[in-house]
């Protein structure tokens, strides 16, 4: 035998056995937030790892090398559903060679399978913009939903991870009476809220409207996922100048062009929001996310 | 839990407690005794249940717009089975108009064997281009089905892929098999619907008539690491250029291929690959002319191998829909030997053939706007000096083949294209094109259009 072939029979060697010491469950969360709260339910039993970060739009992101490697080890995908990542993850979880992900198995789940979902079309045509046929699928800023998608995940993380199944019940226990209290301290905040007009960048902040009782009286995208024409921001500017809004509504991964071209025109302030974890620097977890949220609603005087 | 419940509690109390007020009526002090006892233990007990119903009414309060839900939305009981589990169906139509200054009909890609398919700059005016319907679902919990149909414009169906892919092979394996795109580099296995310009890479059409499809087998693993690392193999009939269909049991086509992947920080992702591809042919026949200017047609017998370097990086500051740089390039050279037959139909002459071919191109397609692109490509080939045994021996003069000429084709293209939705895609091109054999450049405008219906379709990266 040549040292040639020693030093490939010795690398292949290393890369089978590269594998990473099952020691913590490894998830794969398509999304900021649902890798938070993999961490509040899972602690140092997991090993988390988030594909996308809050400045990106996680509809159009793509299924990178790096991902596919990511979905080939892990032990459980978190995913939103609905159709928000549609345009990647079915590449990613086919490229993967991992069946333990696969749609339908154990470790496959989706946040929005578990929840009512609003805004479903009555109608489908796509001439009505990028909508999702099963609702829309932007479901973290409503806390209750969070409370909801925490149990089913937290009872997921047991069945794949049996013997740890106390722990998880316990941490996801722990998690239910803080993140109680929080909604209750949030919404008590929140009450000034209520009945705010307001103009969203797009269908995206449904969930938070529908919690704190704001109202969306406009969409700066004229229908889901089409950007705003010059004509169309001109009749926005037209309609809303008659009965200004109190704020517009800026996610951290929008483009800030258009929603400050229009706040400048009709003199409305724009509230950045960070829509997910990690969009703003206080959004640093799922209590983070709230409380900065709400801090920056709350900081437009009224 | 509404505050109903703690008052019908409190009435149900108070009745209770009746039967006991009566029963001690006829002792006067006794019953003041007790009175006071009552109003006592009423007055702790309403206390208590004052106390239970702010907080409730308060709970109340918080939940006051309904909790979207606890439960999943119940399923569509009365829905048929028959419709409900029809394949993802999606439809793909597209066209173009071509002005050019130069009569496509004479393109010829000058050194390279014509390699079939749909190469060159196509016909002058409106064309109707492939309409691509896919058909995809899993089958079981072991398999899922994707094919694509082309339907071309000349009225023609062509089956593009038609193939299974595994769900279950354990330890990062997956395996397909019938007609698919071999995953050799980076464009082989793209639609032509998702290419960044309207048309392939002259290497891609000098080498491989566009794209090529292996009808075979296909095993690939991904290595368990966090850096991206996969191997596959193929194997194959060999009806596919370079490779010819030979009434042969066995293989005919294999090809083995590597890519390599991952991240450089938060923005930069990149993919590299490499393959190896060995061919055999049959009589692979093609037209040229003799030296007295009739036309003959030749043919190669032998085998094709072919090794293929293909690297992608993509830089995406922030959101993709944004801004996002894509710089690809790939190189592919081949070396074919066997023989070369000359005017198969009449003198029927045969000697040795060796051939050493090389081509690359490098794109860069930049996304400044949400809605627009700008991309940019540069394409050459190399024929390369090939040994022509007829020729060699002297019994065919030089000029004998004029196809197979030293030449070195290239071609710029510049595209712009717009993209109101993630559904249409509406292109301008424009290319300067050098690839015929007297080197003069034929500059060529195209605009097309590619308009998605059906299944919101996922590409890969």
């Amino acid at each position: 035998m040549t040292a040639l072939n020693r030093n490939a029979i010795a690398f292949l060697a290393i890369l089978c056995c590269a594998a990473p010491a099952h020691g913590a469950m490894r998830i794969l969360a398509t999304t900021s937030d649902w890798g938070a709260l993999a961490r509040e339910l899972g602690g140092d039993k997991v090993d988390v790892y988030v594909a996308t970060t809050a400045k990106q739009d996680v509809h159009r992101v793509e299924a990178k090398p790096s991902l596919v490697a990511r979905a080939r080890t892990a032990d459980l995908l978190v995913a939103t559903g609905a159709e928000l990542e549609i345009g990647w993850l079915p590449v990613l979880v086919r490229e993967s060679g991992n069946p333990r992900i696969q749609p339908g198995a154990t470790g496959y789940f989706e946040a929005a399978a578990q929840l009512k979902l609003l805004d479903v079309p009555v109608h489908f045509d796509r001439a009505m913009g990028d909508i999702h046929p099963q609702g829309n699928p932007h479901v973290q800023l409503d806390p209750r939903n969070i409370a909801i998608v925490a149990k089913a995940l937290a009872a997921r993380l047991a069945v794949i991870d049996a013997s740890n199944a106390t722990y998880y019940a316990q941490r996801a226990a722990d998690f239910e009476t803080r993140w109680q209290q929080a909604i209750a301290r949030w919404t008590a905040r929140a009450a000034p809220l209520e009945g705010v007009p307001i103009v969203v960048m797009h269908k995206d902040q449904a969930y938070l409207c529908h919690w704190l009782g704001l109202v969306e009286v406009a969409a700066i995208e004229p229908k889901p996922g089409v950007p705003p024409s010059a004509g169309y921001l001109g009749e926005l500017v037209v309609k809303l100048g008659a009965s200004p809004p109190k704020m517009i509504l800026r996610n951290a991964y929008n483009d800030p062009k258009a929603s400050e071209w229009l706040g400048g025109r009709i003199h409305v302030p724009v509230v950045l929001l960070p829509f997910s974890v990690g969009g703003t620097p206080g959004a640093k977890d799922l209590f983070g996310l709230f409380d900065d949220t709400l801090d920056r609603l709350l900081a437009v005087p009224r | 839990m509404t505050p109903v419940r703690p008052i019908v509690a409190l009435c149900a109390l108070g009745l209770a407690s009746m039967p006991s007020f009566a029963a001690t009526a006829d002792d006067a002090a006794g019953l003041r005794a007790e009175l006071d006892a009552l109003k006592a233990d009423y007055a702790t007990r309403i206390g208590a249940l004052e106390a239970r119903i702010a907080q409730l009414e308060a709970a109340a309060s918080n939940a006051r717009q309904p909790a979207p839900a606890a439960s999943a939305p119940p399923a569509d009981a009365t829905r048929s089975a028959a419709t409900a589990f029809n394949p993802a169906i999606s439809l793909i139509i597209g066209g173009s108009y071509t002005a050019t200054s130069r009569n496509p009909d004479d393109w010829r890609l000058a050194g390279f064997m014509p390699a079939g398919g749909e190469t060159g700059p196509g016909d002058r005016s409106f064309n109707l281009g492939e309409s691509e319907l896919t058909l995809a679902a899993n089958v079981d919990p072991y398999f899922s089905a994707t094919m694509t149909a082309a339907i071309s414009g000349e009225n023609e169906i062509e089956v593009e892929e038609a193939f299974f892919r595994t769900l279950a092979l354990p330890a990062g394996f997956s395996a397909k098999g019938g007609r698919f795109f071999s995953a050799f580099g980076y464009l082989n296995e793209v639609h032509a619907h998702a290419w960044d310009f309207v048309d392939q890479p002259l290497v891609y059409q000098a080498f491989f008539g566009n794209q090529m499809a292996q009808d075979g087998l296909q095993v690939k693993w991904l290595a368990p690491t966090d850096l991206f690392l996969e191997f596959g193999a193929e194997a194959g009939n060999g009806d596919a250029f370079p490779a010819t269909h030979r009434q042969r049991n066995g293989v005919n086509a294999t090809a083995l291929f590597a890519h390599v992947g991952g991240d450089l920080g938060v923005a930069t992702s990149w993919r590299a690959g490499a393959a190896w591809l060995d061919q055999r042919a049959t009589d692979r026949a093609y037209d040229d002319i003799d030296a007295l200017g009739n036309p003959v047609i030749d043919a190669f017998s032998g085998t094709a191998r072919t090794w293929i370097f293909d690297a992608v990086l993509k830089w995406t500051p922030g959101d993709a829909t944004r801004r996002q740089l894509k710089l690809q390039g790939e190189y592919m050279r081949r070396s074919e030997r066997g023989a070369l037959a000359y005017d198969v139909d009449a003198l029927d002459l045969a000697g040795g053939y060796r051939s050493e071919q090389s081509g690359w191109y490098l794109q860069g397609v930049y996304q400044f706007n949400p809605r627009w692109r700008a991309g940019l490509r540069y394409d050459a080939l190399d024929s390369g000096a090939s040994f022509i045994g007829l020729v060699d021996d002297g019994t065919l003069p030089v000029g004998a083949f004029p196809r197979l000429r030293v030449a070195d084709p290239d071609r710029v293209s510049l595209m712009l294209d717009w993209n109101p939705s993630e559904f249409t895609r509406l292109r301008v091109q424009v290319s300067r094109d050098e690839a015929r054999a007297d080197g003069d450049p034929d500059r060529q405008l195209k605009l097309q259009y590619l308009h998605g219906i059906g299944a919101h379709g996922a590409h890969k990266y």
